[in-house]
């Protein structure tokens, strides 16, 4: 627990708020109620801010966990480059994306719970946070040498017996009585 | 054939999980009866005029409601944790297992709050149904059209109507924000949403700030909720009305209806009385009674006597409350009002019942813990008076089913990570109850696993387990406890020096006579080690640690048993 992301916050709310605004459009258009072009809106609205919010930003602090299935999307939304990175951008986004579901009752809620992510993203702005996509860490290809065809993953916490004994000379500085008694000429 | 079902019941190797599916489908199954029951509960004749207009969109809108009803009864029940230990410490006399169930309150708190999500999003689906049939009732003006009739009724008086839109210069937007039903409708829709969205777990375990906060807004839910249903838009035929004019014969003649000659006279409608509150007062005054006790037991005076800086950003607390009385591996809440009024947060106690003073071992992770740090003087090379500490307040315990670890002759205790705080009270219980007390204790030997990312966190369990193996060389009983802890990340530069280290008598790591092992352990040799060891005996296993390692475990269990040996496995939440 740390300083609170507002971000991530915001995430879930813009998340919830596209899949509210879709499926009020959807009922809308099914029902063909009055009105039903503002339901088409809010169905394409709802479905484009459940993609530009589906994938997770990286945190700030600790770990970020990833959705499922969501690095297609993160590749997406950071094509976008400095749009989709500033929350700011985002913010003023969703709140235009939210009005047209003000004008009919079916969409009404998606325009509230979408116009509250807004805010919730502008919090997330003013406090200097951006959107940061999770991508998988490419290891450094490890050196190895010619003779090793796979090193071991781990190291051994015991050293194989060889190399347990130490040399005679270096008796005297040994921080360890060996195991077996050792003389000069091995 | 009742032989093959109790074997059944005793290979499920915890039976609790089968009661907990049971209570689960009992309750699963009075939703479904309570939704088709008030499904067909508007499908008789007083609603007929209503559903004339409406369809069938009111069953689907009053179904959801029951439901909703029901639920938002429950939810509140499973966080009286009050009330809950109390019913489990009364339960406790009759049935262990059925006690242990009320221990996954909150399993079952997040599985209502989901039903009422969905509920909800049922009920809100055909209300737009609902409303755009009453504005086009409204709006197709024809003497002729009966959905337009009927909304005429009551223009009078303005209370007999049956269209609760009462013109057709407005809109159903309008029209919900006008009503106290919608009104309310979208403040507890919006309270729902905004609880569900900051209760997610990725929000949770990382700012409990805003989950706590926010999940307050259910007082708004509530008082919403009450008064939802206050306005009576639902509205049918009264019961007079009914005697007087049947809408099977009369719904074709409505053209004439109440003029002379006729056997129809107008009909009459009313809306039905809020219900709501009948079904969640109990709760709510419940809920209020549980507030009102932790906050009489926070006011009760706490005091800090020992606060111990471990190395490893670990802060131990040792503190006394009058008649405080707890068993193993509880847990309490703990609030400084100094930092912060509102915020309770948990920790595992780590004291046995057995001392005088109670103990918890306090990760610094956050904003709270560090500030809990300042005020205990963490950041102060000198010792500080016991009056300049913070007053704390201290509520709980509250109970896990960790005391069952006595009533196995053997027990596997498996802790990983932090997830091994609630048996440091197990161990230092068993030592107590075996040494000091002289009792002839149940539990006869012990095996503890400890699975560790990193050596930082060993610090001050580490020690405990120094004082106990030293204490057990003294007495001669080396062989009661046997521990095993496993380090299952390191670092290259710690990995030599381990290499170098390994002659040493003590551990490097920890200090102790049994050494360190590295990686995972290997479940299917230990569970047939202990099975060997221990033929004709039942072992229990505990758990406190992810669920990947609960899964293991549990197959490990299972496969295990044989004739003889029973492994049982006990999985604690924290």
């Amino acid at each position: 627990m740390g300083k609170i992301e507002w971000a991530m916050w915001a995430n879930e709310q813009a998340l919830a708020a596209g899949l509210i605004y879709a499926t009020g459009g959807i009922v809308g258009v099914a029902g063909q109620f009055r009105g039903w072009q503002f339901a088409c809106f809010g169905i394409a609205a709802g479905v484009f801010v459940c993609l530009l919010e589906y994938p997770r930003s990286k945190r700030g602090k600790g770990t970020s966990v990833e959705r499922t299935g969501q690095y297609c999307f993160t590749v997406c939304v950071k094509a976008f480059g400095p749009l989709t990175r500033n929350y700011y951008v985002r913010a003023f986004l969703h709140a235009a994306l939210c009005v047209p579901g003000g004008f009919m009752l079916a969409t009404v809620l998606g325009c509230v719970c979408l116009g509250i992510g807004s805010l919730i993203y502008l919090s997330a702005a003013i406090h200097g946070e951006h959107w940061e996509p999770i991508l998988p860490r490419r290891e450094p290809p490890k050196r190895v040498g010619d003779s090793i065809k796979e090193p071991p993953q781990n190291p051994p916490p015991r050293p194989p017996p060889e190399h347990r004994r130490k040399k005679a000379d270096k008796l005297e500085a040994a921080a360890y009585d060996n195991p077996m008694s050792v003389t000069v000429n091995e | 054939m009742l032989y093959t079902l109790y074997n059944y019941f005793i290979s499920l190797q915890n039976f609790s999980n089968t009661l907990h599916s049971v209570f689960q489908l009992v309750w699963l199954g009075i939703n479904v009866f309570l939704f088709v029951y008030f499904y067909l509960a508007f499908l008789i004749e007083r609603y007929y005029y209503t559903r004339v207009i409406l369809g069938h969109a009111l069953s689907w809108a009053r179904a959801p409601a029951a439901c909703l009803n029901f639920n938002c009864m429950l939810i509140l029940l499973p966080v009286c944790r009050n009330l809950l230990s109390f019913l489990r410490g009364s339960i406790q006399y009759c049935s262990r297992t059925a006690a242990r169930q009320l221990d996954r309150n909150l399993t079952f708190h997040k599985l209502v709050a989901y039903m009422i999500a969905f509920h909800t999003a049922i009920h809100i689906i055909a209300h737009l149904f609902n409303f755009e049939r009453f504005m086009d009732s409204q709006l197709m003006i024809n003497s002729s059209y009966l959905p337009y009739v009927l909304s005429q009724m009551g223009n009078n008086d303005n209370r007999s109507y049956l269209n609760p839109i009462r013109t057709n210069e407005t809109n159903p937007t309008i029209v919900m924000f006008t009503t106290i039903a919608g009104l309310t409708g979208v403040v507890i829709t919006l309270a729902l949403i905004l609880i569900i969205t900051s209760s997610m777990e990725v929000i949770r375990r990382s700012y409990f700030e805003v989950f706590w906060f926010t999940h307050h807004l259910f007082i708004l839910f509530f008082i919403g909720l009450v008064l939802h249903g206050v306005g009576r838009i639902v509205r049918g035929q009264t019961l007079e009305s009914v005697k007087v004019h049947n809408p099977d014969e009369c719904h074709s003649q409505f053209e004439t209806w109440g003029k002379n000659g006729t056997n129809c006279p107008e009909p009459v409608f009313a809306g039905n009385p809020p219900m709501t509150w009948k079904w969640v007062v109990g709760p709510m005054i419940l809920y209020v009674c549980e507030r009102l006790v932790r906050f009489y037991r926070s006011q009760q005076k706490v005091v800090i006597t020992k606060v111990v800086m471990h190395p490893s950003k670990t802060l131990e607390l040792q503190m006394k409350k009058k008649g405080f009385k707890m068993e193993v591996g509880q847990y309490v809440f703990i609030q400084c009002p100094s930092i912060s009024q509102l915020e309770w947060h948990p920790f595992t106690l780590t004291s046995a019942p057995e001392e005088d003073h109670l103990s918890v071992h306090i990760r610094i992770v956050g904003d709270w813990t560090q500030a809990l740090y300042t005020a205990c003087g963490g950041d102060k090379t000198v010792v500080m008076d016991a009056w300049t500490l913070p007053k704390v307040a201290v509520d709980g315990p509250f109970g896990t089913a960790s005391e069952d670890v006595f009533r196995y002759e053997v027990v596997m205790l498996v802790g990983a990570g932090i997830g091994v705080t609630p048996f440091a009270s197990v161990l230092k219980s068993v030592w107590y109850k075996h040494v000091q007390e002289n009792k002839n204790v149940f539990t006869k030997k012990i095996y503890f696993y400890w699975l560790c990312p990193e050596t930082q966190a060993f610090e001050w369990f580490a020690d405990l387990l120094q004082s106990l193996e030293r204490q057990m060389m003294e007495k001669d009983m080396s062989d009661f406890l046997s521990y095993n802890i496993y380090l299952t990340r390191w670092k290259d530069a710690e990995a030599a020096h381990f290499r170098v280290q390994y002659e040493a008598e003590d551990d490097p790591i920890t200090g102790l006579k049994q050494k360190t092992l590295y990686g995972k352990p290997n479940w299917d040799n230990e569970f047939s080690a202990i099975a060997t060891q221990h033929p004709g005996s039942k072992v229990g296993v505990f758990l406190c640690g992810p669920m990947a390692l609960a899964t293991a475990l549990g197959k490990q269990c299972f496969s295990h048993t044989e004739s003889g040996t029973e492994f049982i496995f006990n999985k604690e939440n924290f």
